[in-house]
């Protein structure tokens, strides 16, 4: 899936008209709107668009479990597919990927199970999957701090001689932290192989974007920086697939990192817990449903006569599929050991946690042994 | 003997003992953790060419070159945040906060990264890593250069916290810390940097999870850490002229808390005092005074006193020397105890 598209060391602010490869009517753009990117080959768009039905299919299945109390919490990605996917798919297998609580189905996109994905949301434990063998991280809460992590790993690598290369995920109202800023000067002076791939999808919570920023785009900072920038229509996959990839090589060739926006809207609350009527309009979330990225890839392989009924099928039975073995693991009692709250703090054992899991144990066996 | 140090290859044979100051012990460590283990590395602000602004990193890059030893940007935040990614990939990062209280802009990192990650990820990521701070005050510098911030690493869960007292410790307990799978909070007493000691390099002492008894005595028991250390020996020295036997007590580490060594010391002495630069009101003495007590009640005669900092931010030069704890100071509060009681 090598697209050998090479990015300018761009010392200039981006075009503020988003890149774009595909148009919202599912035809091919040409033309200066490109960026010079070309349209990712055929077989490459229909596998981003399986990849986003089933990771819709699974969002959209979880938030309805978390409505019935099978999750503590759930933030959503949906509308945000295309970003997610994209970006994701760009990885390679030994890259690093480095998400926040927000990127449930790009983790699903990294080939992670979806029970343990949700190990965090369902309350069991704080991270649930094995980051080393996925290369990668544990679900970031903290806004931003995970980009920092994705930098010194990226340093480590290039230390190490592996030609490897980090993408960390990051909301427009992270951009707005101390830390982001730290991430994006650190991999810059020290050339990390590092993508910054930030969802701008108009909301932290309730607060728009115009409360984070008085910058024409994100994707302007780069410049400042002295890395290039890409401001790219969210809602496109091919473009957000096509770009990334090229930060991707860009990074892993030794060429440094890359800051890339994509512009986006999340369709659902900020959580369960939210209620976005309190802050946006419906004819604001109606007219960016309008620009569903499923639908535009959708458009686009059916003109081209990539799409037929039999994959269709294929891919809602497969989508089905993952929506009830998600069902069936939530539905399932979740196990958790109250006494293995002790047993990762440390490395090295310590007395003082030694006797309060004595004491904690000596509690459950007083009240009918371990749950 | 130490974990490290049965790990560790066989020391060179030791050197004649001359004068060697924390300072340089330190750089030593830093020198030999270097040259055995390549995983480690050393960044932060001015520790290249300069060698750090306390020459605790002096000659370093020369020697190792700027793959293992760098200057970073300067942000805490980023130092630390990086050190993290570098720590989860398979690195040793040893960084440099400069000073206590610019440590702050990493405490975000610090609190909610280095001390969980190996917790959040059932052990799968450990964070092996250490963050060098140059510690406490006595050394006449302007504002935010003379912080004690040792309670709030040590009131944060899955950090290792500890500080050495003098060149043997600051040599063994860093490349203690360097070899640890923990993250480890290393605090260093700016105003001990100077201090010498007779030392052959490199030593062996005991492991730095544990307190030392320094000096013995009968009457009564200072916990004393980093730059306090000196100040309960001069105290117990003046007190030995006047027939008051002290036994000092230096904890090193302050977090896992060595409760074995300070409760056999206090059960022989029977009066406990503990001494810090920080502010009392919630310092890391208010954990040692309950700790204390809770475990050795009935072997008190008195309740364990704090000899503190005021509660008061740190002050300027010329005032410093009225909020420290002195060796008067200490003996002063010792005499408040009713000794008829003994």
């Amino acid at each position: 899936m090598s697209l050998n598209v090479e990015l300018p060391p761009t010392r200039t602010l981006p075009p503020e008209k988003p890149l774009r490869l595909l148009d919202n009517a599912g035809h091919a753009v040409t033309g200066r709107d490109t960026g010079g990117f070309a349209l990712p080959e055929l077989d490459t768009l229909v596998e981003l668009y399986r990849r986003m039905v089933v990771a819709r299919r699974f969002d959209v299945q979880v938030t309805a479990l978390t409505r019935q109390g099978r999750l503590a919490t759930y933030p959503s990605a949906l509308g945000q597919e295309a970003c997610e996917i994209g970006a994701v798919s760009a990885l390679d297998a030994e890259d690093w990927l480095f998400p926040t609580y927000r990127e449930s189905i790009a983790l699903l996109t990294r080939g992670i199970d979806p029970a343990e994905i949700l190990v965090a949301f369902r309350g069991d434990w704080h991270n649930g999957y094995d980051q080393r063998a996925h290369r990668t991280a544990a679900q970031a809460t903290p806004l931003a701090t995970q980009a920092l992590h994705a930098v010194g790993l990226a340093h480590a690598a290039r230390l190490r001689h592996d030609p490897i290369a980090t993408l960390t995920f990051l909301g427009d109202g992270a951009t707005s932290e101390g830390d982001a800023h730290e991430a994006f000067n650190f991999a810059a002076v020290w050339q990390t192989p590092t993508v910054f791939f930030v969802q701008n999808n108009q909301y932290a919570i309730s607060v728009p974007l115009a409360r984070q920023t008085r910058a024409r785009t994100l994707a302007d900072k780069a410049v400042g920086y002295g890395m290039p920038g890409y401001h790219v229509d969210g809602n496109d996959v091919a473009a957000v697939y096509a770009v990334t990839r090229a930060a991707v090589e860009r990074a892993r060739a030794g060429h440094g990192p890359t800051f890339i926006e994509g512009v986006t809207y999340r369709v659902e609350s900020h959580t369960n817990s939210d209620d976005p009527t309190r802050y946006r309009q419906a004819r604001e979330v109606e007219h960016w449903k309008r620009r569903d990225p499923i639908e535009r890839l959708e458009k686009y392989l059916v003109s081209e006569g990539a799409l037929g009924d039999e994959l269709r099928a294929e891919i809602a039975e497969a989508a089905d599929g993952l929506a009830a073995r998600t069902r069936e693991a939530m539905s399932a009692e979740p196990h958790v050991s109250p006494l293995e709250l002790f047993d990762h703090v440390y490395a090295a054992p310590r007395r003082q946690l030694a006797e309060q899991r004595e004491r904690l144990a000596a509690e459950l066996e007083a009240s009918g042994g371990v749950r | 003997m130490s974990a490290l140090a049965e790990a560790a290859p066989a020391p060179e044979p030791l050197a004649a003992p001359k004068p060697v100051t924390m300072a340089a012990a330190l750089n030593r460590a830093l020198r030999d953790a270097m040259a055995e283990d390549d995983r480690v590395v050393v960044y932060g602000e001015d520790v290249g060419p300069l060698g750090g602004v306390f020459r605790v990193t002096d000659g370093l890059q020369a020697d190792f070159g700027e793959e293992r030893i760098w200057d970073s940007p300067l942000a805490e935040a980023g130092i630390v945040g990086t050190a993290v990614g570098m720590a989860m990939y398979g690195l040793r990062p040893v960084v440099e906060m400069q000073f206590d209280a610019f440590s702050y802009p990493a405490f975000e990192q610090i609190v909610s990264h280095v001390a969980k990650m190996r917790n959040r990820t059932k052990g799968r990521l450990p964070l092996p890593m250490v963050i060098r701070i140059p510690c406490a005050g006595a050394i006449g510098g302007v504002e935010h250069h003379s912080d004690s911030s040792e309670a709030y690493w040590t009131a944060t869960p899955g950090l290792t916290v500890v500080t050495p007292s003098n060149p043997a410790d600051a040599y063994s307990m860093l490349r203690e810390a360097i070899a640890s799978d923990d993250p480890v909070v290393f605090m260093e007493p700016k105003s001990r940097y100077w201090a010498k000691a007779e030392l052959a390099l490199p030593v062996e002492t005991a492991p730095m999870d544990r307190a030392l008894v320094l000096r013995e005595g009968t009457d009564v028991t200072l916990l004393a850490y980093g730059p306090t250390v000196t100040t309960a020996l001069d105290a117990a020295t003046a007190a030995a002229e006047e027939g008051l036997s002290i036994e000092v007590v230096d904890l090193r580490s302050l977090s896992p808390f060595d409760d074995e060594t300070v409760g056999r010391s206090v059960r022989k002495t029977s009066r406990a005092a503990v001494i810090h630069e920080a502010a009392q009101f919630g310092g890391y003495g208010a954990e040692v005074a309950a700790r204390v007590t809770e475990r050795n009640f009935h072997w008190l005669a008195e309740p364990v006193l704090r000899i503190a900092g005021f509660d008061i931010p740190y002050p300027s030069p010329k005032l410093e020397a009225f909020h420290l704890p002195t060796a008067d100071r200490v003996l002063q509060a010792l005499a408040a105890w009713d000794w008829d009681l003994a």
